[in-house]
């Protein structure tokens, strides 16, 4: 199996790195090409760029972003947030992203997760799944749909996805570590790769999560900070599990 | 200073394939003109999703010719993921497609560990990290780097083939792509143009 990955990722809205909770008072804390940059040279494995105000009015910024981060960073990057269709992913993809992440619009259509993998390739598609509760709820969390986890898993690799990054709504910022158990279910049900999300704290927080998926997503415990990154790659190390080196 | 051609065929991250290059000062032109393909000193095929379309890709656009007469030729061509894929004689993705056969042997769907298999992986010789992103891997004669028993790398004649990703490969792929660039400039400089071969991962 490839090394296991530690993956930043960036909310991006209009162009630019923000933060805030729940969706308000979003805060601009900077830019993302420089932010990435920064977190490459940290040594992350791979960057998730995700954009949380996902309009039609945005879209063009955010191909104008990804064109700019594909300029500046050799490392893989995904961008998640709003792909509804072929187009919305293709485009992406042409202006240097190396996946897609869908999300909501794979519920309520899971050919969609056919029909890119179809045009991309498996390997350039990635099912977001937000999850509480063992049931998949979409829209940022706001709704459920009353779907199993693993049998959506399932189906989303039936239907061609080929990555899963599994987001624990309970988890998910609270810094007490992931939901280690769901992350296993899920990893044990399919045979795609697995990106546990939600929950780092610490450094043994995400060697449990390196455990049971392939790779962990981290988001509030770097605050936008890629010294933090540095440092956590380093204790992650000394807890015994082996991570590329980016020298 | 070398020219380099990087196909566009539909299948190809061939933005990410020119930035990479242009770090290492190299301006590189994408192109679908078979001439321009034909001519340059390094020919790139880059690629990303299915072989059935990508080889349509190709043919459609007589690529698939300009590649083979300029490996035959002895001309420095470079394929990267699928590029390496459709290098082989067959693939078995999309119910079978014939490849350029430009190598002996196959692509096959990988049957050990998670599919895709995606990310960081040691290729050896050498202990640089590269990153890959594939579900079908080749079976080849021509190999000459491994990484967890899948082929890396294969080279015959003037060209070689990357299961790996040198443009997203950060440092690692950076130092890939300047050897060979390196092996290029000295096929160049050599009039009787010796074919390159065997970049290997050190």
């Amino acid at each position: 199996m490839p090394l296991p990955r530690l993956i930043p990722c960036l909310d991006v809205a209009a162009g630019r790195v923000v933060k805030g909770v729940k969706f308000e008072g979003l805060r601009d804390v900077g830019d993302p090409v420089e932010l990435g940059a920064a977190y490459s040279d940290a040594g992350a494995d791979e960057l998730v760029f995700l954009d949380i105000k996902a309009t039609v009015e945005n879209r063009d910024s955010l191909v104008e972003l990804v064109e700019r981060v594909a300029e500046r960073l050799a490392i893989p990057f995904t961008v998640g947030g709003g792909v509804r269709s072929e187009e919305d992913a293709e485009r992406l993809l042409l202006a240097g992203a190396d996946k897609v992440s869908v999300n909501s619009a794979a519920v309520a259509d899971p050919t969609l997760l056919t029909r890119l993998a179809g045009l991309l390739g498996s390997q350039a598609v990635g099912i977001a799944i937000d999850t509480k509760g063992g049931e998949v709820y979409t829209h940022a969390g706001g709704r459920t749909t009353n779907r199993d986890t693993v049998e959506w898993a399932i189906e989303a690799q039936e239907r061609g996805a080929g990555e899963i990054l599994l987001t624990s709504i309970d988890a998910d910022g609270t810094r007490d570590g992931y939901d280690v158990e769901i992350t296993r279910r899920v990893a044990e049900a399919v045979s795609i790769p697995v990106i546990a999300s939600g929950g780092a704290g610490n450094n043994r927080h995400v060697a449990e999560a390196l455990g049971v998926a392939q790779a962990a997503l981290l988001a509030s415990i770097l605050h936008e900070n890629p010294d933090r990154l540095r440092t956590l790659r380093d204790e992650i190390r000394a807890d015994g599990i082996e991570l590329r080196d980016a020298a | 200073m070398i020219d380099v051609a990087v196909c566009e065929y539909g299948a190809g991250n061939v933005r990410s394939v020119i930035v990479a290059l242009r770090r290492l000062g190299i301006e590189a032109k994408s192109t679908e003109d078979c001439d321009e393909v034909l001519g340059a000193d390094l020919a790139i095929l880059p690629g990303v999703g299915a072989a059935g379309s990508a080889m349509r890709g190709l043919k459609e656009r007589g690529l698939d010719d300009a590649l083979v007469e300029r490996v035959d030729a002895g001309r420095p061509t470079l394929g990267i993921c699928l590029g390496l894929q459709l290098a082989v004689e067959h693939s078995d993705e999309d119910e079978g497609v014939t490849g350029l056969a430009i190598l002996p042997g196959r692509a096959s769907l990988i049957r050990e560990g998670r599919v895709p298999r995606i990310g960081w992986a040691r290729v050896e010789p050498g202990d640089e990290a590269f990153y890959f992103a594939h579900s079908y891997a080749v079976e080849t004669p021509a190999a000459v780097g491994y990484s967890e028993g899948i082929v890396a790398e294969a080279a015959l004649g003037s060209f070689v083939g990357v299961q790996f990703h040198p443009e997203k490969s950060g440092n690692a792929g950076r130092r890939f792509l300047e050897r060979h660039i390196d092996r290029v400039v000295a096929w160049k400089a050599n009039s009787n143009g010796v074919p390159v071969s065997g970049t290997g991962p050190q």
